[in-house]
């Protein structure tokens, strides 16, 4: 606001021409995330790397030169670099490169959908919460604290044991395990944004408590959400793994880093390169979103400037 | 990622408080605590149910009446209800009963043969992980942006982004199949044990190196290390008897998620390095159906990571004054 002058205050005559002119647009907090984000040579880089592996998980699998499940038993345990396998290929003689591909694929997706639910049932849990307050608020928050102290792993164990390896039922059961510090954190950033003014200005023009929620205190909780978002996503591609890892992932010939690694590591001495290739690429991924993530955390808050 | 604190750090003004304030913490948490056991018990009983199969299939083929009269014998003929009623009355008299798919054993049996072992290398590993983690972060917070922060930070970053069952076959690769140090796996003698106890540890002494050099940046500015300093005490001094207490006290309630943490990757850990820890045994049962096994394990875990939760806020609200238990 002060970037205008007080002789431009929006209202006046002189302020409106001049905002509706040209005028020089005053730098958001987003501007200010976003400079400071590209900064951040780490993150940056990161940027970089994620949009590339992003790129070829989407169209690599159609580029590929072999198709990922085609299993060629003349090419068994070919080593890199060798015949005309970039990245070898397995015990089945399926080409690397091509099952790689689409493991980060699956690995993506899982990790993107995921976040994704974790996304709509922690925000609308703790926006709901931390507005209403209360008695709410207090059993909201109760039913969470519970939640929180269950041992996961164990549940989505049994859930893979008990529904079969259902690829849909995996994307729920591991987004339904991270909503909970999701609802945290959005009900301690509601409970401060329903203080501000201008939450008390709609309140006080009429505007209803969902509507208040929906226009008003959701879209100001963007920043730190956005931020456990970037540090979600890895987390749910971790999860993944390591339930492909105790064999309860998705199923062959569909793949993912996770399913790739674990059979890696079980042929690691007869073909090392099955174990390493999904390794590197799974821990590049991993970085780049803890990166990316640690990144936004410094861009948008502003304790640490 | 943080979990368990919901000891609050408040340096408002304090409430009129009618009860002591411990004891009320402690009533409140009982209260969070019976509930989370039963749903446990509850969701994990009637998951393993639904899971289609039971314990008595695969080896060999039954006949109808022999599966009848096994079923029989450990009650599984009764209906669902009933035998969730009678399981949480046994089970809240501290009987798991039998195993179903381990012969003449015990749920109770099998706890105490695997338990010791997962406990054994969780240990190691977080005794380890402090003494390292904490000694990374305290000199990389006093070399700040100096070669040793780097190595301390790049080792908190790699051990964050490379998951235990990357590391695990890596180290397994290098140093029992390709130099030949150590064995590959299985249970022994210590040397069987360095393996699974680094596996573990790592990301552990990323993370608590982590919070250790967050935490004693903030303390090396604060006033009373500077009164220390100006009262002309030895570095040294300064560093071990002051800076590191209040350093390290974000540690304290780490404790609870650091356990939930080891539990995790001790499933993964006893897999790979086939050792006879309790993670090994509950993966196993679920799979073959065994399900008072599978309910013993996760109650006890359960438990522990409840338990732990609460010794962790405790500690850290008597450790640190300004902390109202909540």
């Amino acid at each position: 606001m002060s970037a205008f002058g007080p002789e431009l205050a929006p209202g006046s005559r002189r302020g409106a021409a001049a905002m509706a002119g040209a005028a020089p647009r005053g730098r958001s907090l987003w501007d200010d995330a976003l400079r400071r984000l590209m900064r951040n040579r780490a993150a940056v880089a990161s940027l970089i790397v994620l949009a590339l592996l992003l790129v070829a998980a989407a169209i690599g699998p159609y580029l590929a030169a072999y198709p990922y499940d085609q299993v060629n038993k003349n090419d068994v345990w070919v080593g890199p670099l060798t015949g005309d396998h970039l990245l070898g290929t397995d015990s089945l003689g399926r080409d690397l490169l091509a099952r790689l591909l689409i493991g980060l694929r699956v690995s993506l997706a899982v990790g993107v959908v995921a976040t994704f639910v974790s996304l709509v049932i922690g925000v609308i849990w703790g926006a709901t919460a931390g507005y209403l307050g209360g008695r709410v608020d207090e059993l909201m928050m109760r039913i969470v604290d519970i939640l929180y102290s269950l041992p996961y792993i164990f549940f989505v164990i049994l859930l893979m044991v008990t529904f079969g390896r259902n690829f849909i039922l995996m994307f729920v059961a591991i987004g339904a395990v991270e909503w909970l510090t999701m609802a945290r954190i959005v009900r301690g950033q509601t409970l401060s944004l329903k203080q501000k003014e201008f939450v008390e200005a709609a309140r006080a023009a009429g505007v209803s408590g969902s509507a208040i929620v929906a226009r008003h205190v959701v879209p100001n909780l963007l920043g730190p959400v956005v931020v456990y978002v970037t540090l979600t996503i890895p987390g749910v591609i971790l999860a993944e793994s390591f339930l492909s890892f105790l064999g309860l992932g998705v199923q062959e010939p569909l793949t993912s880093l996770g399913v790739l690694i674990a059979n890696g590591a079980l042929e690691m001495e007869l073909a090392p390169w099955l174990l390493v290739f999904p390794s590197i690429v799974m821990v590049v991924t991993l970085m780049c979103f803890n990166f990316i993530g640690d990144g936004l955390r410094d861009a948008i808050d502003p304790k640490d400037r | 990622m943080e979990q368990g604190a919901s000891a609050r750090v408040d340096l408002g003004v304090g409430r009129g408080q009618r009860e002591p304030p411990m004891l009320s913490f402690l009533l409140r948490r009982l209260l969070v605590a019976v509930p989370t056991l039963f749903l446990v018990v509850t969701v994990a009983f009637f998951m393993m149910r639904a899971a289609p199969g039971s314990p008595f299939q695969g080896e060999r083929k039954l006949t109808p009446e022999i599966e009848k009269a096994v079923n029989a014998k450990y009650g599984l003929d009764r209906p669902l209800p009933v035998q969730y009623v009678s399981y949480l009355g046994d089970a809240l008299r501290g009987d798991l009963g039998p195993s179903l798919k381990y012969r003449d054993k015990t749920v109770a049996d099998i706890i105490a043969q695997g338990f010791p072992k997962s406990v054994a290398i969780g240990l190691a590993a977080i005794v380890g992980a402090i003494l390292i983690g904490v000694g990374l972060g305290v000199a990389a917070a006093l070399r700040q942006n100096r070669p040793a922060d780097y190595v301390a930070t790049t080792v908190a970053i790699l051990g964050v982004c490379i998951p235990s069952f990357v590391t695990a076959p890596l180290l397994v690769l290098l140093f029992a199949s390709t130099l030949g140090w150590l064995p590959t796996a299985g249970w022994g003698g210590v040397r069987n044990l360095i393996l699974p106890v680094v596996v573990l540890a790592l990301p552990q002494i990323a993370i608590i190196s982590r919070l250790t050099r967050a935490g004693m940046i903030e303390v090396l500015s604060s006033n009373y290390v500077r009164t220390a300093r100006s009262k002309g005490l030895s570095e040294r001094r300064i560093v071990l008897h002051h800076a590191l207490r209040g350093a390290i006290l974000p540690l304290v309630s780490y404790l609870g998620p650091a356990v939930a943490g080891l539990i995790t990757g001790s499933l993964v850990v006893e897999q790979i390095f086939n050792l006879p820890g309790l993670g090994k045994y509950f993966v196993i049962s679920a799979l073959q159906r065994d399900y008072t096994v599978v309910m013993g394990v996760v109650i006890l875990y359960a438990a522990l990571i409840l338990a732990l939760n609460l010794v962790s806020d405790v500690l850290y609200a008597v450790l640190d004054p300004r902390v109202k238990l909540t």
